[in-house]
């Protein structure tokens, strides 16, 4: 870990202020995966700024029939919160299907969006990796690549988003809202807050330099049986090699955001009118374009039949 | 004491205070955080710096260059060690490859420097400022690619399996192509890391030319021997101390680069060093569980009677590397009149391949265990009933030894009764659970018993505690406890009066922690002292040993009685022993048995495999400590389960080093993935194992887990799966149709 400073920001402005100036500098607040990161020098910020006294910690109402959930509401208490349970059932279960107890105890909601990848060639610091290093290359293409992206990837970078939570907001339709230097505001839809990798995978999300989140809000509550289905080898506390956060109506029509897929959540509106004729045909769709490995082709199929696992449950529920 | 001839009674069969199932005597200490571990012993060397660990950033190659200059200028850096200021270094008798690379690189994460400074956090953040140049050279990193020219060779496992190149009873070739049922298989298992919780650390402090070394270490002798031998000084120089160990499954059964570094950096930086691996080096800087391809072929009459059985192992390794000796049970779990085994060795540049918990027979069993089921479907048979059919009381290879003990059959039948083996559909693929495909399935459980010497010093104080010394390891085993059990019998005391002391070489060598031997050996050692230190009693009381009986806090004989303590009144009384073996191990085959039962839910949608519930029946001898024990199998079969379905160290066979180097990339089980677990222990003694009668358990609990669990996932499914672990995509396209 490289030597840092540190302060408690002011204020949201103030903090966005200080992070825009001072190169190097970085917000921290549950610090679950910052920390880890510092520690092996994959990320080595000179200043951090604490932004866990600036509040932004509260789930509120909006005028709209939607919650406005303040960036720094900690996982657990998001997915325990009435309100979500029951207008946004997938969002409390995918949340729940993430980290462990001890690190959703911690972690944030603005914190969980900004997740870094686990694609592990980012983790070692001995190899090639454009997300860590840009333009030094890629370790993971031709090399070990089970976990990696089979949709929206590029020759630069394959990574996955590993969020749970992002998927399910990627579902509902949430917005990010944040703060700048100047102290203006604005609401990016969620589908445009994550970046694919493109040639510069070392941008993973919109956000300009120093602009904090201040909360993410979610529109009204939709109906339907909210659904999260999380594959993985291990029952808990692994990251998911697909998943699917589906909110499903009466009629078999509904909506469908995939994760473990691509280097954000993955959603594709137009596949969506398929819904009711079953999840080949969403699949197909969701899918379409996608370049797996050999070690990943088995997502492809697997995203398949785990929307027809959660297209069951809904018709069972 | 030479323990030649079949034990007959002895106080140990009293039983008051051996083979209760008492809590562990270190239970608290682990519970409170309290048990002093390498890294926080206590009270810790006075002045002590912190040692980071540089592991190499190439598998194979040369060092052209190091630069330096960054880390030393680095805040509170003191010293660097690498291969050039290291002075002249051997290498240890146990270690395959060199603990400190350069210039020459051996493997990925092979230590090349240890940068010493005020605070661990400097440390590491210098270790990061190290610049190396390398000349990266091409390596051998892919098994199956290596193992087409690699040669036939023999070879054993530190921890006791052995097996030599080609080995042939009778005629297999021409007996397997008249047999009326044949069966040949191929089977892959992974390689696996130990993934312990407490990393490899270390305390090193010079004093002259005396070293002192807190560790954790699962043997003693062997690690302050190899780090003597590689330090070029004498062995009797060097205090070596393990007395807790956080889990070793085998990696820790050596001298590790934390304990040399931390020597050299100690003796660099003029204080005393601690070092600790860091989670990212355990998988490549240290061993691993080899890969393994496995060929087995089984010929059968019609009945089930097996004719001729063979099975052929590949592995790789670094040069002057041996073999895993996945054939060594094919030895002996069967008859069979016609056999071979054979093993190939291939060269690897991916880092050292060694024992972990039941080298040879955990993949092994992996293997054969599903060949006997495949095989089993094939003739229409019951796999138990397959089994019970090829039991065999003698060395299938020298029909002259007999099994000192072997209840197999016991086993399986206590299984099939208590797991409601009868309630299991025969024809794969027919039970469902909602989304769940259920299925059962059994494998049976073998590992070899090992007699290894062991000594121990035996004291008796004025206040008539019991003090035991020996320099056997506790790596969460429950050595300590066992350890008391045996001299609160021998002394005829409750076990509050007994001390044990563990894990320093100043008390005598024991067998150590490996190869399950550790509970039978050390404490027929303990048994051992204990008898000398009974006739030391008899003898200061005026009592006639052969006579004298040790009970309830006193001695009698005839119809005299003195309080224990008595006979240290003027002083404490001492003895040590230690245990030795005759041939009584070549004259029968001593080996431990058991049965696994599984069943599993296969997700219809996903093809995810999560176990519903286990059952191990074990037959081991004389169980010491029944808690301890089941403590040992339960943990056993977890693993087990974690070899069946996640466990793979990822080869990157182009960059020569295993990928998913941490705990979130290496899956190990988690709570959520273990259900209910059973575990039955047979009555059983072994009078030909040692005094105790017992033998070990550590590692049957999961030799045969593994294919308990596939041959549950393929009657689930009705999808044959032969590479471990089973992953969902190696049966997702083969699944029957979602209902």
């Amino acid at each position: 870990m490289k030597a840092f400073t540190y302060e408690r920001a002011a204020s949201a402005q103030d903090a966005a202020a200080k992070a825009s100036s001072l190169q190097g500098a970085r917000f921290i607040a549950g610090g679950t995966n910052l920390l880890d990161l510092m520690k092996l020098e994959i990320e080595t910020p000179t200043h951090l700024i604490d932004v866990n006294g600036l509040g932004f910690d509260k789930i509120e109402k909006t005028q709209d029939g939607g919650l406005r959930i303040g960036a720094f509401v900690r996982n657990t208490a998001l997915a325990a919160d009435m309100r979500v349970r029951k207008g946004y059932g997938v969002l409390s279960r995918a949340l729940l299907a993430g980290a462990s107890g001890q690190l959703r105890n911690k972690a944030t909601t603005s914190g969980n969006l900004l997740q870094r990848t686990r694609c592990p060639y980012f983790y070692d610091t001995n190899q090639p990796c454009n997300k860590r290093r840009p333009g030094s290359g890629c370790a993971a293409i031709g090399g070990y690549s089970r976990q990696l992206a089979i949709v929206g990837a590029s020759e630069a970078c394959v990574a996955t988003h590993p969020s749970d939570m992002a998927v399910a907001m990627r579902v509902l339709d949430a917005q990010v809202e944040t703060v700048n230097a100047a102290g203006q505001t604005r609401a990016i839809p969620i589908a445009e807050f994550h970046r694919l990798p493109g040639d510069t995978p070392h941008i993973d999300t919109v956000l300009a330099p120093g602009e904090l989140i201040t909360a993410v809000t979610l529109p009204k509550p939709i109906g339907g049986v909210h659904l999260y289905e999380k594959v993985r080898d291990r029952a808990s506390y692994a990251f998911a090699l697909v998943s699917v956060a589906a909110v499903i109506q009466k009629d078999g029509s509904g909506r469908v955001a995939i994760g473990g897929v691509a280097h954000k959540p993955w959603r594709v509106e137009a596949a969506e009118a398929a819904m009711p004729q079953g999840a080949k045909a969403v699949a197909a769709q969701l899918l379409a374009g996608a370049t797996p490995t050999e070690d990943n082709a088995f997502k492809v199929p697997l995203v398949e039949r785990t929307l027809a696992a959660a297209m069951h449950e809904a018709r069972a529920a | 004491m030479r323990f030649d001839t079949p034990a007959g009674t002895n106080p140990i069969d009293r039983l008051k205070v051996v083979g209760k199932p008492l809590d562990r005597i270190d239970g608290p200490l682990k519970t409170t955080g309290t048990a002093p571990y390498a890294y926080e012993h206590h009270p810790e060397p006075a002045n002590a710096a912190y040692g980071y660990v540089v592991g190499s950033a190439v598998a194979k190659g040369r060092i052209r260059s190091m630069d330096l200059s960054q880390a030393k200028a680095a805040p509170g850096v003191i010293a660097i060690v690498t291969a050039e200021n290291a002075g002249k270094l051997g290498k240890g008798s146990f270690n395959t490859v060199k603990l400190l690379g350069g210039p020459e690189v051996d493997h990925y994460h092979q230590a090349i420097a240890v940068v010493v400074a005020e605070t661990f956090e400097q440390a590491r953040a210098a270790a990061n400022l190290v610049r190396v140049d390398y000349a990266r050279a091409k390596g051998r990193f892919d098994l199956d690619e290596e193992l087409k020219t690699a040669p036939l060779t023999g070879g054993s496992s530190d921890e006791g399996s052995s097996a030599p190149g080609v080995d042939r009873v009778g005629k297999f070739e021409a007996a397997f192509a008249s047999a009326p049922v044949k069966f040949d298989a191929t089977y892959t298992t992974p390689d696996q890391s130990h993934a312990m919780m407490e990393p490899h650390a270390s305390i090193a402090a010079w004093d002259g030319g005396s070293l002192s070394v807190w560790t954790s270490n699962q043997m003693i002798d062997w690690g302050r021997g190899d780090l003597a031998k590689t330090l070029n000084i004498r062995k009797d120089k060097i205090r070596f101390m393990s007395p807790y160990v956080g889990g070793g499954f085998g990696g820790k059964l050596f001298l590790r680069s934390d304990a040399l570094m931390a020597a050299l950096a100690a003796r660099a930086a003029h204080r005393p060093v601690k070092v600790a691996l860091q989670r990212p080096l355990i998988a490549n800087n240290t061993t691993h569980r080899p890969a393994t391809r496995q060929r087995i072929r089984i010929g059968a009459t019609a009945d089930g009677t097996i004719t001729a059985i063979a099975h052929e192992s590949g592995s790789g390794d670094q040069p002057e590397g041996g073999p895993e000796t996945a054939v060594n049970q094919t030895k002996l779990l069967y008859a069979g009149a016609n056999r071979m085994t054979s093993m190939r060795l291939a060269v690897l540049d991916l880092p050292e391949g060694n024992a972990m918990r039941a080298p040879g027979e955990a993949p092994g069993m992996m293997a054969l265990e599903i060949a006997m089921d495949e095989m089993a479907e094939k003739l229409g048979m019951d796999p138990i009933a397959f089994r019970v059919r090829n039991d065999t009381q003698v060395d299938p290879e020298k029909p002259e030894r007999r099994f000192s003990e072997r209840n197999l059959i016991g086993c399986l039948e206590q299984g099939r009764q208590r797991f409601g083996w009868s309630k299991r559909n025969p024809r794969p693929a027919q039970v469902r659970d909602g989304r769940w495909l259920v299925g059962m399935g059994m494998a049976a459980a073998f590992r070899n018993h090992i007699n290894m010497p062991s000594g121990a010093r035996v004291r008796l104080g004025r206040d008539g505690i019991v003090t035991v010394e020996t320099d056997m390891t506790d790596i969460g085993t429950g050595s300590y406890t066992i350890i008391a059990q045996t001299a609160a019998e021998m002394m005829g005391l409750p076990i509050e009066r007994v001390v044990v002391k563990l894990g320093d070489s100043s008390f005598p060598v024991s067998a150590g922690s490996g190869g399950q031997f550790g509970a039978p050996n050390s404490t027929g050692g303990v048994y051992a002292a204990c008898v000398k230190l009974r006739e030391a009693v008899a003898q200061r009381l005026g009592y006639d040993p052969a006579n004298a009986v040790f009970e309830d806090g006193r001695v009698r004989a005839g119809n005299r009685s003195a309080a224990l303590a008595e006979a240290a009144k003027d002083g404490e009384l001492s003895a040590e022993d230690r245990i030795e073996f005759g041939d009584l191990g070549k004259k029968y085959q001593q080996s431990t048995f058991g049965a696994h039962f599984a069943e599993v839910g296969v997700d219809s949608y996903t093809g995810v495999v999560r176990v519903r519930r286990m059952l191990a029946v074990c037959a081991a001898g004389r169980i010491l400590n029944p808690k301890s024990a089941r403590s040992q199998v339960i943990g056993a079969m977890t693993m087990g389960v974690g070899g069946a379905l996640m466990e793979e160290l990822a080869v990157d066979k182009r960059f020569g080093f295993f990928v998913n180097h941490d705990l979130a990339g290496y899956e190990v089980p988690v709570h959520a993935d273990i259900p209910h677990q059973e575990v039955i222990f047979l009555d059983e003694t072994d009078a030909t194992a040692s005094p105790m009668k017992a033998k070990g358990i550590g590692e049957l609990g999961l030799c045969g887990v593994g294919a308990a669990v596939a041959n549950a996932v393929y009657n689930a499914t009705g999808v044959r799966v032969r590479d471990y672990p089973l992953t969902l995509e190696k049966h997702l396209d083969r699944l029957p149709p979602i209902a």
